[in-house]
Formats: structure tokens, C-alpha cells, sequence
């Protein structure tokens, strides 16, 4: 595996695969994406985080050719999408937000209809479909049909047909939409495992979490514009919020909240679980105020550091958005 | 470019053989209605089931091509799977070409069946260069009608209603029980401009059952039909992923 640092400098001085400028689609008059603009850099993550109807499928259906757009223009792996979008499917796969392979067909005879589709040699087809298979830990599973397998193994098997004439660019939409803890889990591993082996992934979420555990740069989407693009770390450094900091004493007297409310520099205390968050007017301030209450007290310090803004209070932030109502409207956890 | 599209015609009717043709329902639907039909005017006049061969031919091409396109079009498009096809680095023509193929090539297995068994035991002599062009064009044809009438609605049931409609127009005005040239004038008109009157003149004279006939022409008109049924099925499932 290549290091940290070699790999972002490689990003930061990669080619497009995905460039968009003013793409635009209405439907029924309805304005589903409105002129939006990003890039998308070879070999990284790039996450379209947004709420359920912000434009996030809709965008992929354009890059992907199953849609066209309204206006603007996109260039797929060198392709335009509206004359050469057909060449560009030989480098892209995709995966669908409904996995959407046939129910009749076995694991194995799906992933080999996807091959010859693809113009995989045929020599090659079988070989390649048991890999992707053993990749997926599901070879047992090749001679069951697509029916009979497990919500978390469909989207398994529907990743390796994405996979099977080994793309440079893999669009993923809502991939871990209705998988339960462990095979969401265990999917992100697999996108991070891809990408480490060269593939760039364009991947639309509304989990905030997995895009900041897995985009190198995140494009955040609302009522179909793209209201904020940068990395994670980027993103949460344009919250202003006040200064806070984390810290758990040992032991917790009961009345600790009130007691270091009022002490000077601290201007609140919020308790999540043992641990405490406190809100003042600057770092040494609170630091201060910390150390000389717990001396005081006669009290350890278990642990402190300051509290990072997180990638949730970045989206608040600049959606002007609820988490809450993100989440509500995809029955998201 | 044009081999991909090729290679993704071809794989696409041999996927729909395997998961929706050679299944029960389509079978039963494409072969067994065109017997039970043809069946019933046998018991009623034994001794002219002969000039019913052609419309019984003609009914089973007609039937099985048809058996089961709404559920190869409009089931995939409900569930995606068309979607899915459509990713592929194919064309969209590409994709619909595949699913009139595999109508085809069902239909030619269940009318080849009928055919073998009715000229063989009825000692039939055939000019089988021709009957066979007749039966492939035929099977373009109603395959693209199915695939037009298809990609028109968006459920599965619409889809059987509307095939339906032409489909028992066909049977009754286009001679497979009746002579054409029996019917009113008015109604006379209607038979030809119906594609199934081509074939069952065209399977009547590569049968030798009339000589009045102009085979050519229904040559033709056949491939005529095919043009005019999948161009506007293309630019409509097209429209669909505007």
C-alpha cells in the first residue's frame, strides 16, 4: 500500500475523470439540478452528501447516460456524456441505489450476463466472476439465485457486477442505504479497499458519517446546487463555533455541571455520558478554569483535549439544515 | 462500436430465453392457445382443417412472438433490471433490438413445432425457402408491434390489455379463419392494413393453398411493418430516459 502523504500529493496533482460545468436538469418543469460545477480528481473518494431529493441520483443518472441533461456540459473519464457517453461505460461501473440484478439468474449466471455485456473475453468471464465472488466472501453462494440471497449479499453481488470488466471510475449511489450495521460496515472497508487499488468512486450518501470516513473531498448538495465542495477537514473548519473542549474527571462529582458553570471562563457545560463538554471564551481559559477546579477538588483528570467541530455541525451549518430532518426524510438511523 | 451492440443483442435475447421465455407461462401462452383454437375448428369440420394450416401457422408466430414482451419490457423497467441493461457500454437501440430478438427466436421455436408437425402429418408440400422468410419476417414484425404497444405504458397488465387488442382484431380479420376476400369491403380495407394478413397470404402460398397471391409483396410489407413498428418504439423508450 502506497503512503499517506504519496497518496494525497497523487491526488492533488491527478487528472479529472469527472468534470461538470452548468448541469441542469428539469423534470416536468420541475428544476432538479441547477447548473452545478465540480470536478471529480483520479484516484480519490468524492462524496455527494445531500438530502433525500437535493439532486444526488439525479446527477449520477446524467454522468452515467441514463438521463440527459437539461443544460450544461460533463466530461466522464474524456467523454462528453451527450456523444460519447456509450465509450465512456466501457471505464465506468455502477451501482444503483436498488439492486437491481435478475432475480432468476444465479449470483454466478448474473455476474457472467454482466461480462458479456461488457465484452469481457470469454475465456476470462467465469474466472473473473468467481474472484469478484471470493472477494465478496459469497463463492458458496454462486449457484443461488438472486432472489434467495440477503438484502446485504444483493448489494454484495450487485457491487461485483459493477466490478466485473474492472472499471477505472465506480459510481456508487446510497450504497449502504438498508444494510444493517455490520454489512454496512464491512461494505465501507471494501469502497476504501477499491479505491486503495486505483479506482476513483463518486459516491452519493446522506450519511454523514460515511462521508467523512471515506471521501477525500466532499461536495455537499441542496435543492439541487452545490452549496459547499471541499475535503472533510476543510468543511469543518468553516464552522464558527466557540471554543470547547472535552474532558472527564476522576471521580465525576454529582455536582459538577453548576460548579464549573461557575467557574470564570467557562461559559457552559453539556455532559455526554462520563465525559464533559465545556464551552468558554478561548483554549487557556477553559484549560485554566479546568485544572484549577479540579485542584480544588481533589480531582483527576482522566482525560481532556479540545472538541473538533464535527462534519455534522459543518452540514448544519452551512445547509441551515436540520440533521434530524436529513435523516427523517430518507428513514436514514 | 457496432460489434458491441452486436455482442449485447445477441446476449440480452439469450438472457430473456433463460429467465422469462422458456417458462410455463410463455410456452403455454405462444403454442398451446394457437392449438386449443385450431382444435376447435377441426372438430367442427374435419375435413377442411388443411386451409386452416397457414392461420394456425400464422396465430402461433402472432401468439408466441408476443407471449411474453410485457413482462420482458415493462417487469424490467419496474424493477430497474432494464436500467441495468442500459448501463452497459451498448445502445439504447441495442437493448430494445435484444428484447425483439428474443420474442423472435421464442417464436421460432414454437412455430417451427407447429409448423414441422402440421406439414408432416398432413403430407403438406412447402416452399420452404419462402415459408421460412415469411415466418422470420413475421416474427420481426409482431415482435416489434409487441415491443411498440410495450414501451407505450409503464405496468405490466396495461401492457397485456393493450397486446390484446390488436392481437384478436388480427385473429378474426386477417384470414386464419375466414378468407379475406370474404369479408365486407369495408371491413376488407381494415385486413390489410394489418400485418398479420401478410403472413397468412404469404405461409398460404409458400403452402400452395391459393396462387392469387403476390408473395413479394408480402415480403415486403412485412419488413415495411417491422421499420414502422420499432423506429417509433426506439425514440419512445428513449423518452423514457430523457
Amino acid at each position: 500500500m502506497r503512503p499517506l502523504e504519496q497518496t494525497f500529493e497523487m491526488k492533488q496533482d491527478s487528472a479529472n475523470v469527472i468534470s461538470v460545468s452548468g448541469l441542469t436538469k428539469y423534470y416536468d418543469g420541475l428544476l432538479a439540478v441547477d447548473g452545478i460545477d465540480f470536478e471529480v480528481k483520479e484516484g480519490e473518494v468524492f462524496g455527494f452528501l445531500g438530502p433525500n431529493g437535493a439532486g444526488k441520483t439525479t446527477t449520477i443518472r446524467m454522468l452515467t447516460g441514463l438521463s440527459q441533461p437539461s443544460a450544461g456540459t460533463a466530461q466522464v473519464l474524456g467523454h462528453d456524456i451527450r456523444t460519447g457517453i456509450v465509450l465512456a461505460k466501457k471505464e465506468f461501473g455502477v451501482v444503483p441505489e436498488v439492486s437491481n440484478l435478475y432475480d432468476e439468474l444465479t449470483a454466478l449466471e448474473n455476474l457472467v450476463f454482466m461480462a458479456q455485456l461488457y465484452g469481457v473475453p470469454s475465456d476470462e468471464r467465469v474466472k473473473r466472476t468467481e474472484e469478484l465472488l471470493k472477494t465478496f466472501g459469497l463463492f458458496e453462494k454462486k449457484g443461488a439465485r438472486f432472489s434467495t440471497l440477503s438484502r446485504g449479499m444483493k448489494r454484495a453481488v450487485t457491487i461485483a457486477a459493477a466490478l466485473i470488466h474492472r472499471p477505472k471510475l465506480l459510481f456508487l449511489d446510497e450504497p449502504t442505504v438498508g444494510l444493517d450495521v455490520v454489512n454496512a460496515r464491512s461494505l465501507r472497508s471494501l469502497i476504501q479497499k477499491l479505491n486503495h487499488q486505483g479506482v476513483t468512486i463518486f459516491l452519493t450518501t446522506h450519511y454523514l458519517e460515511e462521508a467523512d470516513l471515506l471521501c477525500d473531498r466532499i461536495a455537499i448538495l441542496v435543492r439541487g446546487q452545490v452549496v459547499a465542495l471541499d475535503t472533510s477537514d476543510n468543511l469543518k473548519q468553516l464552522v464558527k463555533s466557540e471554543p470547547a473542549c472535552e474532558v472527564r474527571f476522576a471521580p465525576t462529582p454529582e455536582e459538577v455541571i453548576s460548579d464549573l458553570e461557575k467557574q470564570r471562563g467557562i461559559h457552559r457545560v453539556e455532559s455526554s455520558g462520563a465525559n464533559l463538554h465545556l464551552y468558554g471564551e478561548s483554549m487557556p481559559s477553559l484549560t485554566e478554569a479546568i485544572f484549577q477546579y479540579a485542584s480544588q477538588k481533589g480531582l483527576e483528570i482522566a482525560s481532556i483535549s479540545s472538541a473538533k467541530p464535527t462534519l455534522e455541525d459543518a452540514f448544519v451549518q452551512i445547509t441551515g439544515m436540520s440533521l434530524e430532518a436529513m435523516l427523517v426524510e430518507k428513514g436514514g438511523r | 462500436m457496432w460489434k458491441d451492440n452486436l455482442r449485447g443483442i445477441y446476449y440480452i435475447a439469450i438472457k430473456d430465453m433463460k429467465t422469462y421465455y422458456l417458462k410455463p407461462p410463455a410456452v403455454s401462452w405462444g403454442i398451446a392457445f394457437p392449438l386449443a383454437w385450431i382444435l376447435a375448428f377441426y372438430l367442427r369440420n374435419p375435413q377442411d382443417f388443411r386451409e386452416l394450416v397457414p392461420g394456425l401457422i400464422a396465430m402461433t408466430v402472432l401468439f408466441s412472438t408476443t407471449a411474453a414482451e410485457a413482462v420482458v419490457i415493462n417487469f424490467e423497467l419496474r424493477l430497474g433490471s432494464l436500467e441495468r441493461l442500459l448501463l452497459a457500454p451498448i445502445s439504447l437501440s441495442a437493448v430494445l433490438l435484444g428484447k425483439i430478438l428474443g420474442g423472435v427466436i421464442f417464436g421460432f421455436m414454437m412455430t417451427a413445432i407447429v409448423t414441422l408437425g402440421t406439414v408432416s402429418v398432413l403430407g403438406l408440400q412447402a416452399n420452404a425457402p419462402f415459408l421460412v422468410l415469411i415466418i422470420i419476417l413475421s416474427l420481426f414484425a409482431f415482435s416489434s408491434l409487441g415491443a411498440l404497444l410495450c414501451v407505450l405504458v409503464k405496468e405490466v397488465f396495461e401492457a397485456q390489455t393493450l397486446l390484446n387488442l390488436p392481437r384478436f382484431v388480427m385473429i378474426f380479420l386477417c384470414g386464419v379463419v375466414y378468407p379475406v376476400s370474404a369479408l365486407p369491403p369495408a371491413v376488407k380495407h381494415f385486413a390489410y392494413v394489418l400485418p398479420l394478413t401478410y403472413t397468412v397470404d404469404g405461409v398460404q402460398q409458400s403452402l400452395g393453398s391459393v396462387q392469387s397471391g403476390n408473395i413479394i409483396l408480402d415480403i415486403f410489407v412485412l419488413i415495411a411493418f417491422t421499420l414502422v413498428f420499432i423506429f417509433p418504439a426506439i425514440k419512445l423508450l428513449a423518452k423514457k430516459f430523457a
